[in-house]
């Protein structure tokens, strides 16, 4: 495939909480870039630093934590520093927007839909009351809304939870808008209700061009629907691929556990294999390798950082073990010292 | 809504209801409005005779009966000291305390909210550190001491405003700013703590990612979600001062207000004022609480009566 001009990238991103207990290392050199029409899936358990992600790109990240190091550049222009703010506040909303965990909580209560709604393409696009009235209407009734003029007067309390999820990514569209940023976004829905969601998003990304970070702890969600994989562990992208070679030939030792801890239809299994432990704390995390404590092929060279280094099946991963067995003529690199 | 009106407003003629009995009771049934408006050495001719005059000798079912048809007509016999209908003396003063509380209460209402606002920021700034600082002393100081204070400072020392008294605006300042004082201190409290918890909420995140403004952002999603408390404070504090703080400022600065004209009545035991003046004053807070559930429910839809 070839790699058009990446629409976000993001470089050797570092984000901080400063808390009482100490320096939470949220990210650690989390690097990733995205093009147009692209999905990117990134998975990884809780607190491995998706959401962190998601909202360093959205310029969510508040005190007491703060972007550390590493660059954002959206269509090449950098999104950190007095003048990269600035950039951010015109096109976030407009350019890159974002769909919320939990629809029940993101949307204001007090504000009827219409007027949430209406707000977005006021601001961006500069429409009138009526106009921008005329247009939530029309995204309602793209996302799936039945009688979308009635719905604009109604508050979020009168509606499902899939219906606000629905108004949630009209919302995140209102402005057509180059990439979606899609946090767990099915995560607090009924399982019917996610089908019909993520249906919707792939819809969208088909009609609108979209680029989409798919952010989840889903494998089964991020298998229908993304091109390239990113995995992340304690604060790191630990491997990143295309879909399908990760699925098939992954090469990260947690990856793998993720893939044997997921039910599958095809293998019947007695007991869900699970990964041993738990993830690393971010406040003193421990040396080398994060998931070396947990890690069933790890050995003395994982107490030093892995590198992101190509692996078999194409992609990369931060692993000495699967960077050994990409290059067996590196295999001194396991016996060295 | 106008469903949710009528019942409120039905719900509130009960409590009037309620008052007018509770006042009933307590001035005819437990006390003796007789030895209390008479001098100590009236004669026992003289007594009944003046219960007879007020309507004291006849059963207490017809004296209700006839309390309750006085009271629609806004009839709460004459006040002894001012010989004159004891609503009418109601009705010069109440917009005297009308006046000091729209003042008073209007400040602190227009100053709290950004002062919060500003303080809930940056939680553990200095901003904040200090607003909770002189939040906590405005919140210790009893105000007939402030107005005290104050007179000494700005009437005695600096003779920029007026002692006592009404007439100008400048006498208004200080009885004002000593009534605003104390709500003033509280709000601003509750805006700043209420303002940290909204801007927390998971819908301030999504209004941000949005793209929109800090002032749309604070003024329009956090701002009208803080309101409810607010609005539940502030009508609390309107209500505390209705029913007794007007009393101590207005006798401090010598203001004309009702507040005032019910120690002079209790002082003088003037029966029927004080009575006028209690009804009034019950009434007023029922309607604020009325006038309060429908703000709430243009804010909140969700609120119901039930």
């Amino acid at each position: 495939m070839s790699t058009p001009e990446p629409l976000l990238e993001v470089e050797q991103l570092r984000v901080e909480f400063e808390t009482r207990a100490g320096i939470v290392h949220a990210l650690n050199d989390v690097s990733f870039s995205i093009a147009k029409g692209e999905t990117l899936g990134i998975v990884g358990e809780s607190g491995s630093g998706k959401s962190v992600t998601a909202q360093a790109v959205m310029g969510l990240v508040d005190l007491p934590g703060r972007i550390c190091g590493g660059d954002m550049r959206w269509r090449g222009r950098s999104l950190l520093g007095r003048e990269g703010q600035r950039y951010g506040r015109s096109i976030r909303g407009k350019e890159v927007a974002m769909v919320f965990q939990d629809p029940m909580t993101s949307l204001n209560p007090l504000l009827t839909i219409g007027t949430q709604l209406c707000e977005v393409t006021e601001r961006h696009l500069g429409l009138t009351r009526a106009q921008a009235r005329g247009r939530a209407e029309e995204l309602l009734a793209a996302v799936g809304i039945s009688a979308p003029a009635r719905r604009l007067g109604q508050h979020p309390h009168e509606l499902s939870g899939g219906m606000r999820q629905r108004v949630m990514i009209a919302m995140a569209i209102a402005c057509e808008p180059k990439l979606l940023i899609a946090d767990e976004p099915t995560t607090a829905l009924d399982v019917t209700i996610q089908a019909q969601i993520l249906e919707l998003i792939a819809e969208l990304q088909q009609k609108l061009g979209l680029a989409v970070i798919l952010i989840t702890h889903d494998l089964g969600v991020v298998a229908g629907l993304c091109h390239r994989v990113a995995v992340m562990y304690a604060g790191r992208i630990v491997e990143s691929a295309d879909a399908d070679a990760l699925f098939t030939h992954p090469a990260h030792p947690y990856t793998q556990g993720l893939l044997r801890s997921t039910p599958s239809l095809d293998v019947v299994e007695e007991r869900l294999a699970s990964i041993e432990g738990t993830p690393p704390s971010l406040l003193d995390p421990p040396p080398g390798c994060p998931f070396r404590p947990r890690c069933p092929v790890a050995f003395h060279r994982c107490l030093e950082m892995p590198p992101m280094a190509p692996v078999i099946a194409g992609g990369e991963a931060a692993c000495w073990w699967a960077m050994e067995r990409a290059l067996p003529e590196n295999a001194f690199l396991g016996t060295a010292d | 809504m106008g469903s949710f009106i009528l019942r409120r407003l039905w719900q509130g003629l009960l409590v009037v209801l309620g008052v007018t009995l509770t006042v009933f009771v307590v001035t005819r049934v437990f006390g003796d409005p007789v030895s209390l408006m008479l001098p100590l050495t009236a004669t026992a001719e003289q007594r009944a005779a003046f219960a007879h005059e007020i309507g004291l000798d006849r059963p207490l079912l017809v004296q209700f009966l006839g309390f309750m048809r006085d009271l629609v007509a806004l009839d709460f016999g004459n006040s002894l000291w001012q010989r004159r209908p004891a609503i009418e003396v109601v009705f010069e003063r109440l917009p005297n305390t009308l006046l000091l509380i729209v003042a008073g209460l209007g400040f602190a209402i227009l100053a709290s909210i950004p002062l919060g606002i500003i303080a809930a920021l940056r939680p553990g700034g200095i901003v904040d550190r200090l607003t909770v600082s002189l939040g906590l002393i405005g919140l210790s100081m009893p105000q007939f001491w402030v107005g005290l204070l104050f007179i000494v400072i700005f009437a005695v020392q600096l003779k920029l405003l007026p002692t006592s008294g009404m007439g100008t605006p400048a006498h208004l300042i200080l009885p004002a700013l000593t009534l605003g004082l104390t709500p003033l201190a509280r709000l601003t409290l509750l805006v700043r703590s209420s303002m940290i918890d909204e801007l927390n909420q998971q819908y301030i995140k999504a209004a941000r990612a949005k793209g929109l403004g800090l002032s749309r952002i604070l003024g329009v999603h956090a701002l009208r979600n803080v309101l409810i408390s607010f609005l539940t404070l502030t009508g609390w504090e309107l209500i505390s001062i209705l029913a007794g703080y007007t009393v101590v400022v207005e006798t401090v600065f010598a203001w004309p207000g009702l507040g005032l004209t019910a120690m002079q009545a209790i002082q003088r035991g003037d029966l029927f004022l004080m009575q006028a003046i209690v009804f009034s004053i019950a009434f007023l807070i029922v309607l604020i609480n009325i006038a309060l559930d429908i703000a709430f429910k243009m804010i909140d839809p969700r609120i119901n009566l039930n």
